[in-house]
């Protein structure tokens, strides 16, 4: 009985965190891009007079989503296309179920593992849950009886298909220095310094795949450089046949997949919860300085620090979103199969190579 | 035209990109510092945004800027204008109507009856200003928002156009 409730405390913790992060992306997406631009922004919406910096925008957004008309198309297919949205929404949340916030703790006398589940192939199972993510897109664009809605979920597909290989193949290298599939055993793995000043996080041991992983990360997401299945210029896209929350589902799941992305590459390549120099029983700097914290000061200190890097990285690809023009659809095709993906390959074998010779 | 050649470092894409970033994040940053100093109340801090909010905060106008029209009047409250046709005779677009009555003063001639700028047509060119003998009309007002719900309340009269 308590085991399931620490399991459902601890889904709803991240469903919440995760949703919540997703509506204040959607606020920081245009004070971001308006404060980039020289602009102020949305913040015009406002409770009894407080304007809270825009903030209440989110609010509004909500709830002109929720009353506005469904509308749908004429189509055969009304089942698949109310299910898309879903189906595309769902599959980028189930993905944060694998990915570890925080070390085990101790509270009330039992270890709580900071994470939904410990599955020990987590990493497979995110990048199912993505590629499964596809179905939505592709369901859409073909369920709604509309020419350039289908012309999106194709380009959608070959994209997501494209790169997903990309994104597979440059993480096998991180697979392979950290010699596991489990999430929380790879940020375990990202404690340790090498020749005890550099922390061996995934950037500092596999930058290359680090990279590749960003790129194909945001092409994943189908954000601006990689918008094509979008299009917002010429064909709109997949969802052009969507109203109401329909269409704000799709668009939530833009930033639960950006969240994604920031979470994946915060856990795979920068240390995940992992403060640089904390241990179990405080901070041990080089030079053996040494300040001592309890244990639960330090598991607080390591999921903050998870929080900020997440959110680091979400302001990051928000700035890559706003700053990049989009690709050709091409030029995406080119860089996906000609570049990114033999790049991630000699990354794998230069890597294995080093890997034997430590060995 | 002839382009030059994209270097090397160039088509590597990825310099550019960080070079892009970098200037895209600095301008956050400055600007984020400057909207954060203001909201703390520090004074003679730049702004951090070139936006009006422009309900409450209004563009200043230059002083020959042409907005809405406006009869100027004599001292003792009729109009300047003598309805010699001249803007009428000017105007591109066809909007001023003018019916000319005979004046009392013999010494002034004649006086509109009435005088109507339709500014759903007018293109605010300013002829009407240059080409009237009498500086009877002008577009000094600095009223720029000019809408109505219809055409017809496009049409200025003359009562509008001398308050």
């Amino acid at each position: 009985m308590m085991a399931l409730s620490v399991d459902i405390a601890k889904v709803l913790i991240v469903l919440i965190g995760v949703l919540t992060l997703a509506a204040i992306l959607t606020w920081m997406e245009r004070k971001q891009s308006a404060v980039m631009q020289d602009r102020i922004g949305a913040n015009r919406a406002s409770i009894l007079g407080f304007r809270a910096f825009g903030l209440f925008q989110v609010l509004a957004d909500g709830i002109k989503m929720f009353v506005k008309e469904d509308f749908s198309p004429q189509t055969e297919h009304r089942f698949l296309h109310t299910l898309a949205p879903f189906l595309s929404g769902f599959f980028a949340l189930i993905g944060f179920a694998a990915i570890p916030f925080g070390n085990s703790i101790e509270l009330f006398g039992r270890v709580i593992n900071l994470q939904v589940i410990d599955l020990n192939v987590g990493i497979l199972y995110i990048f199912a849950a993505m590629s499964l993510g596809i179905y939505g897109v592709v369901l859409a664009g073909w369920s709604s009886n509309n020419n350039y809605a289908f012309l999106g979920g194709m380009r959608g597909s070959s994209q997501m298909f494209s790169y997903e290989i990309a994104i597979g193949a440059s993480i096998l290298g991180v697979l392979m220095v950290f010699e596991s599939m489990s999430l929380q055993t790879i940020v375990r793995g990202q404690g340790d310094l090498i020749w005890g000043v550099i922390p061996k996080w995934g950037v500092i041991v596999q930058p290359l795949g680090c990279l590749l992983f960003l790129v194909a990360g945001i092409a994943e997401t189908k954000r601006v450089p990689f918008d094509l299945p979008e299009g917002e210029s010429e064909i709109i896209g997949y969802f052009v046949e969507y109203s109401s929350m329909k269409f704000g589902v799709f668009m939530l799941t833009d930033f639960i997949e950006t969240v994604l992305v920031a979470a994946l590459v915060t856990t795979l390549f920068f240390g995940g919860w992992q403060v640089p120099f904390l241990l179990a029983d405080g901070f041990h700097f080089p030079g053996g300085l040494h300040l001592e914290l309890g244990g639960l000061t330090v598991s607080l200190l390591q999921v903050l620090a998870y929080g900020i890097k997440v959110f680091f990285f979400c302001w990051f690809l928000l700035l890559v979103r706003w700053t990049l023009p989009r690709f050709r659809y091409d030029q995406l095709m080119r860089l996906g199969w000609k570049m990114m993906f033999p790049l991630s390959i000699l990354n794998l074998i230069a890597t294995s190579l080093v890997v034997l010779w430590i060995r | 035209m002839k382009y030059r050649e994209l270097t090397f470092k160039e088509r590597l894409y990825i310099f550019e990109v960080f070079k892009g970033l970098r200037l895209t994040s600095m301008h956050f940053f400055s600007n984020m510092k400057r909207h954060i100093l203001r909201q703390l109340g520090f004074r003679g801090i730049e702004k951090g945004a070139v936006t009006f909010q422009y309900p409450e905060e209004r563009r200043p106008l230059s002083p020959r800027y042409r907005s809405r029209h406006r009869l100027t009047m004599r001292a003792d409250g009729s109009p300047r204008c003598v309805a010699c046709m001249m803007c009428e005779t000017v105007c591109p677009a066809r909007c001023i109507y003018i019916v000319a009555g005979e004046h009392p003063d013999p010494n002034i001639e004649k006086y509109p009856l009435r005088f109507d700028i339709d500014l759903g047509v007018c293109v605010f060119c300013g002829f009407c200003v240059e080409a009237c003998p009498e500086d009877a009309i002008r577009m000094d007002t600095g009223i720029i928002e000019i809408a109505a719900y219809s055409r017809k309340e496009m049409i200025y009269h003359i009562e509008d156009l001398l308050q």
